[in-house]
């Protein structure tokens, strides 16, 4: 019996939010006194896979096909499916992810286990019960889970765990092969197009999120959002409308049927607050409001406020952002 | 083309969210219900390739009564007919197992549903449906068209970017936005709504595998602290020393 955790590549490295599947994955081992091993697949380099020993991970499965370099939720189910059998995982951790919890959905059908997506907490095992939580009603409210069947799984919602960084033991690599057929990537993409992410942050990964509303008055504006992300390290936002009106990319649309976020700090600039909007940002630890209508809904959400008008506020965050030594 | 539209009953987004009988039931008291938004987006692609392609929809809810009418509300807005397996939805292996048992029966070239629920926020049954059919599913798309009769593209969003994958029918895909505008029923469409079959089944036997056992809320935050715009640059301060996230 272990612990296994599938974690995803991006570039080589291990993506943020995978590390944090790690650690919970390791602090569940520990509960049940057992190992956590991980499943890694596709392009990540070995020092990183080793370096998972920093989240408590004592071994490392790795399959290198190259065919895995991109999504093909067959083959990984697959060769995730191997690892679990191989190890005799009980509890299977996975980042919530679009990768993640498709993964996880079909081998909760494939292992015959429970799944809970969007965990935010360790799991409560008195009694012989094994319970999570897990939001939901968008962010609203939180539900206690009891996973049932033998084999258990779990989505981590991002950023509600630690990754941790002391130092700590290195990972055991060891290969895994999964014996893939051609079959198997019947379902594979064609294509793969990865935006085009200045400075590197993806937006569902990102720590520091700067938001744009209407109040921006137009895309020629946005040089306020982003010079702002920049200067403190944050991906770029905007609400439903700009996206509507085509000012910003779908993709960064934060809300109720966009994006859900969940960082340590939320800087909206220009956004009113209604109720969709805040669905997709309400678990971010710190929000910070700045709208020149004092009476905007969103200011009832805020840790921090300021009312006035981004064009004279935001040049001045910028100037005290860029003053902050790193 | 026969295309199945999975849709959820679930709280208006505006919805004030309770919790009645010591936190173990959600309050449904004064909450009006609404098609899952995301189940929109796909209904609403179903119907526009209905519309260019020939075919039928029909929608399937796995509920109780009580979701009825926006059951009918799918049928006035353009779908064909309904089916509803008469159950309470328990959890996301359970309501899979409804919709495969349903969609063995008949040949359905794509089964379509939004990418997750608003108020269980699963993001499982679609991956399930297609596990369980032995038939792919693409997750979360929000670009779906038909190449000819026989294969689909779609794009679908992965963290950093999209994925452009072409898939044979039949599959199972989720819809997110922009796949679609959802549209608002009209007159007509009400009326025709009204005489729509709607069939009502049992559920087969399968288990749920996850139990809801309770619920909480979010704690309430202390307040907004303001400050002033003309020493903005303060914020960054409070924001590296007190609240410690710089």
């Amino acid at each position: 019996m272990s612990v296994l955790v599938f974690v995803e590549g991006l570039n080589g490295e291990i993506k943020k939010s995978s590390l944090e599947a790690a650690a919970y994955g390791s602090q569940v081992a520990q509960t049940l006194g057992t190992s956590a091993t991980a499943v890694a697949i596709g392009e990540v380099h070995e020092e990183a896979l080793a370096k998972l020993g920093e989240q408590g991970i004592s071994k490392v499965l790795y399959d290198a096909d190259s065919r895995l370099n991109q999504f093909v939720a067959d083959a990984y189910v697959k060769v995730i499916a191997k690892a679990a059998q191989q190890e005799s995982a009980k509890v299977l951790v996975f980042a919530n992810s679009n990768i993640g919890a498709a993964v996880g959905s079909k081998l909760a059908v494939r292992l015959n286990g429970s799944l809970a997506t969007n965990v935010t907490t360790l799991p409560k095992t008195d009694g012989g019960q094994f319970v999570v939580t897990r939001g939901v009603f968008s962010g609203k409210a939180f539900a206690d889970v009891a996973l049932t069947s033998d084999v258990k799984i779990i989505a981590v919602k991002k950023n509600a765990f630690e990754v941790s960084s002391n130092g700590g033991s290195t990972a055991a690599v060891e290969k895994l092969s999964a014996d893939l057929a051609d079959a198997d990537f019947a379902a594979a993409p064609k294509e793969t197009v990865m935006q085009d992410t200045d400075g590197g942050i993806l937006l569902p990964e990102a720590e520091i999120v700067v938001s744009g509303g209407r109040g921006l008055k137009g895309p020629e504006n946005w040089h306020l959002v982003e010079d702002l992300a920049k200067a403190l390290g944050a991906a770029t936002a905007c609400s439903k409308p700009v996206s509507d009106l085509d000012w910003r990319p779908h993709h960064e649309h934060v809300g109720q049927t966009g994006i859900t976020v969940s960082p340590n700090l939320y800087i909206a600039i220009g956004i009113s607050g209604a109720i969709q909007h805040l669905a997709g940002v309400n678990s971010s630890k710190v929000i910070v409001v700045i709208n020149k209508d004092p009476e905007a809904p969103f200011f009832k959400a805020a840790d921090y406020g300021i009312v006035g008008d981004a064009f004279d506020v935001v040049p001045k965050l910028i100037e005290a952002a860029k003053a902050l030594d790193k | 083309m026969k295309i199945l539209v999975c849709i959820s009953n679930v709280p208006d987004t505006t919805s004030k969210i309770n919790f009645t009988g010591d936190n173990k039931e959600f309050d449904k008291n004064g909450v009006q219900f609404v098609i899952n938004p995301w189940d929109e987006y796909a209904l609403t692609r179903a119907i526009e390739i209905k519309e260019a392609k020939g075919g039928t929809v029909t929608v399937l809810n796995v509920g109780e009564a009580d979701a009825e009418p926006n059951i009918r509300k799918a049928l006035a807005i353009g779908a064909d007919d309904a089916i509803r397996v008469n159950a309470h939805p328990k959890d996301a292996f359970f309501v899979a197992q409804q919709i495969t048992a349903v969609a063995k029966e008949n040949n359905y070239d794509m089964i379509l549903m939004g990418k997750e629920s608003i108020d269980y926020n699963g993001f499982q049954v679609h991956n399930m449906v297609g596990e369980m059919l032995g038939i792919p599913s693409v997750t979360p798309a929000f670009k779906l068209d038909m190449v000819d009769d026989s294969t689909a593209r779609l794009e679908r969003e992965i963290e950093g970017g999209k994925e452009v994958v072409e898939v044979k029918l039949p599959f199972v895909a989720s819809a997110q936005q922009p796949m679609s505008e959802p549209r608002i029923p009209n007159m007509r469409g009400i009326m025709t709504a009204r005489t729509k079959p709607l069939a009502v089944r049992e559920p087969v036997g399968a288990e749920a595998k996850a139990e809801y056992v309770g619920y909480s809320k979010p704690e309430k935050k202390g307040g907004v602290k303001m400050i002033d715009p003309e020493n903005a640059g303060e914020l960054i301060a409070l924001l590296r020393n007190e609240a410690k996230v710089l």
